[in-house]
């Protein structure tokens, strides 16, 4: 089971990871740790992979920091439903591999609600109640299945 | 027609484009700075087996988000940033008190009009006030555009800034931009470009200010129409072209003889609201810096107000010029003599505590009026700070006062 994990509307980078805690200040495997560590300190201490983050709109703006992307990335996160993402957050999360999926959830899915992801049959299961993924785009796919779109556009570069 | 952004993108794939389409294009300038660069160059070490530039000649390195160095660990980042320069024969290097990257792209004519400027930092847009397509990009994205010298974008939709009239008294550019920012909202301008129309009369400095604060509202880009730009920076032809007569998308008119000073309220760059709801509330730090407002015009503006007057006991004035050349004409024209009269304090050119790395961080309880940016949660300090975004003008009302002021009352005594 996945666990739903809300927030509110505009959740800025400051929020994600504050710039005090830039990577150089840090370890890189234990950026996963400074998630919301100021804005919501319980998140990172009991988030578990295969969790869902389900916010407002235009999540992850402010600055262009990737740390802010790959520090929710570290944490297993299967998945971002927000309507809306600032774009440099949507880029970095697409060349990490990180999955955002454009998609307003906050009527269905509430704090704390236990779930289950089905991402291969697009569908969330959730007392009872199927709500429908969205088919994300084709790019997005194979990114993911890559690792990431850095991934493909490096091993593009290399050749 | 073609709007600014479409203009610049066509000519960069040589055909006509239509908002949503996504296009590969030339990187033709890309700025990397202190606190991205490691990033950048594991990246590149981890997928390539090198950290070599393609381009290096279009390479921008610039020191200045903790300039300089606040401890061992920045120190040594930065020693080894520049060793990296040096290897790779980067010529465009800004080292530590030079400035804000943003601001000496602009002054040293690195970022030119109708060009693709990309930079590993959101305020990328301020690059729109010379018309060239400024944008921020994370490590990864920056990484990719330095190894292959290309990056790609989807031709964002444009919402045009009419603006008609002139700045009254007391009022300026950073309160267009806050206005701007709160009529859209921060997440009004997503995935689009800004396009600001009738500023021709408005000086770079100015126009600065206004495409630094595009990102605020979700902007791609802030580009500033190339209009009235000085000779040096003066765009080509192709960009100058009006060909733009009916446009497609949004449009917000804003009349600047009805613009007062504006302030955000802490916690949202889109809360703003006039100045006088906010009279009053008393202020620790008055902090005059940033990308946004640090220039040698915003320096003089603070300086002017407080001529003969003194910084409010229990206030602390902060003032970090942008650059080293907003600094020394601050110098010349004796601004900074002023403000140290007044009891500021000068910091070293840089981002000083915009991003609460260091030289005027904010404790738990503290209440700042910041001519800077964000004033996020957390953003300079402690999360239990409350940070108040407005213009140079009320930032001197606010110092004299030690209580966010109207800088309209001041200049009526000097009248
Ligand atoms: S001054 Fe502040 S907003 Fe501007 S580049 Fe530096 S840290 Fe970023």
């Amino acid at each position: 089971m996945a666990r739903i994990w809300s927030f509110g509307s505009d959740v800025d980078t400051d929020q994600i990871v504050p710039g005090r805690y830039a990577p150089y200040m840090t370890r890189d495997e234990e950026l996963g740790r400074y998630a919301f560590i100021e804005a919501r300190p319980d998140f990172a201490a009991a988030v578990r992979p295969g969790d869902l983050i389900v916010a407002g709109p235009n999540f992850g703006c402010g600055s262009s920091r990737e740390y802010a992307a790959q520090a929710l990335h570290l944490t297993g996160l299967a998945g971002i439903f927000a309507p809306s993402f600032a774009r440099i957050f949507y880029r970095n999360a697409a060349n990490l591999g990180l999955r955002l999926f454009e998609a307003d959830l906050r009527e269905e899915l509430g704090d704390g609600e236990e779930v289950d992801f089905d991402f291969e049959g697009r569908v969330i299961r959730a007392g009872g109640r199927e709500l429908a993924i969205e088919e994300p785009p084709e790019l997005l796919l194979r990114a993911w299945q890559a690792g990431g779109l850095a991934a493909l556009l490096f091993a593009e570069a290399r050749r | 027609m073609a709007s600014l952004a479409e203009k610049i993108l066509g000519r960069a794939v040589g055909r006509g484009l239509r908002p949503g389409e996504v296009v590969e294009v030339t990187a033709q300038r890309i700025m990397v700075h202190d606190s991205i660069a490691p990033a950048v160059r594991r990246i590149l070490t981890a997928n390539l087996g090198h950290d070599r530039p393609l381009h290096p000649e279009r390479m921008a390195v610039v020191i200045d988000h903790v300039a300089p160095a606040a401890n061992l660990a920045t120190a040594e980042s930065q020693r080894d940033l520049r060793g990296w320069v040096a290897a790779n024969g980067i010529r465009d290097f800004h080292d530590a008190g030079d400035g804000i990257a943003h601001q000496l792209l602009i002054e040293d004519r690195i970022a030119r009009p109708g060009e693709i400027v990309i930079g590993s930092d959101s305020h990328s847009t301020s690059y729109g006030a010379v018309c060239a397509f400024g944008t921020g990009m994370g490590a990864t994205d920056i990484a990719l555009a330095v190894a292959t010298g290309r990056t790609w974008f989807r031709v964002p939709e444009t919402i045009r800034i009419e603006v008609t009239g002139s700045f009254g008294p007391g009022v300026g550019a950073k309160d267009l931009a806050l206005t701007v920012t709160g009529r859209l909202g921060a997440d009004g301008a997503i995935y689009s470009a800004l396009e600001y129309r009738g500023v021709a009369a408005l000086s770079v400095a100015e126009r600065t200010t206004l495409a630094s604060m595009a990102v605020e509202a979700g902007a791609k880009v802030g580009l500033v129409h190339p209009e009235g730009l000085p000779a040096e920076q003066a765009a080509p032809d192709w960009l100058l072209a009006d060909d733009d007569h009916e446009p497609r998308g949004r449009r917000l008119e804003i009349d600047l003889d009805r613009l007062e000073p504006m302030l955000a309220r802490p916690g949202r760059v889109d809360d703003v609201a006039p100045i006088s709801e906010f009279e009053g509330r008393a202020v620790d730090v008055v902090y005059v810096g940033t990308c946004t407002n640090g220039r040698h015009e915003d320096i003089a503006r603070v300086a002017g107000l407080l001529r003969g007057r003194r910084v409010a006991a229990g206030t602390r004035l902060i003032v970090v010029p942008a650059s080293r050349a907003s600094m020394a004409a601050a110098v010349a024209d004796g601004s900074i003599a002023t403000l140290l009269e007044a009891g500021a304090v000068i910091g070293p050119p840089g981002c000083g505590a915009c991003i609460g790395r260091h030289m005027g961080v904010l404790a738990a309880g503290e209440v700042c009026l910041f001519t800077g940016n964000r004033n996020f949660r957390g953003r300079m300090g402690s999360p239990e700070a409350e940070i108040y975004l407005g213009s140079p003008e009320v930032a001197a009302a606010t110092a004299v006062a030690g209580r966010l002021g109207d800088p309209r009352a001041i200049l009526e005594v000097i009248c």
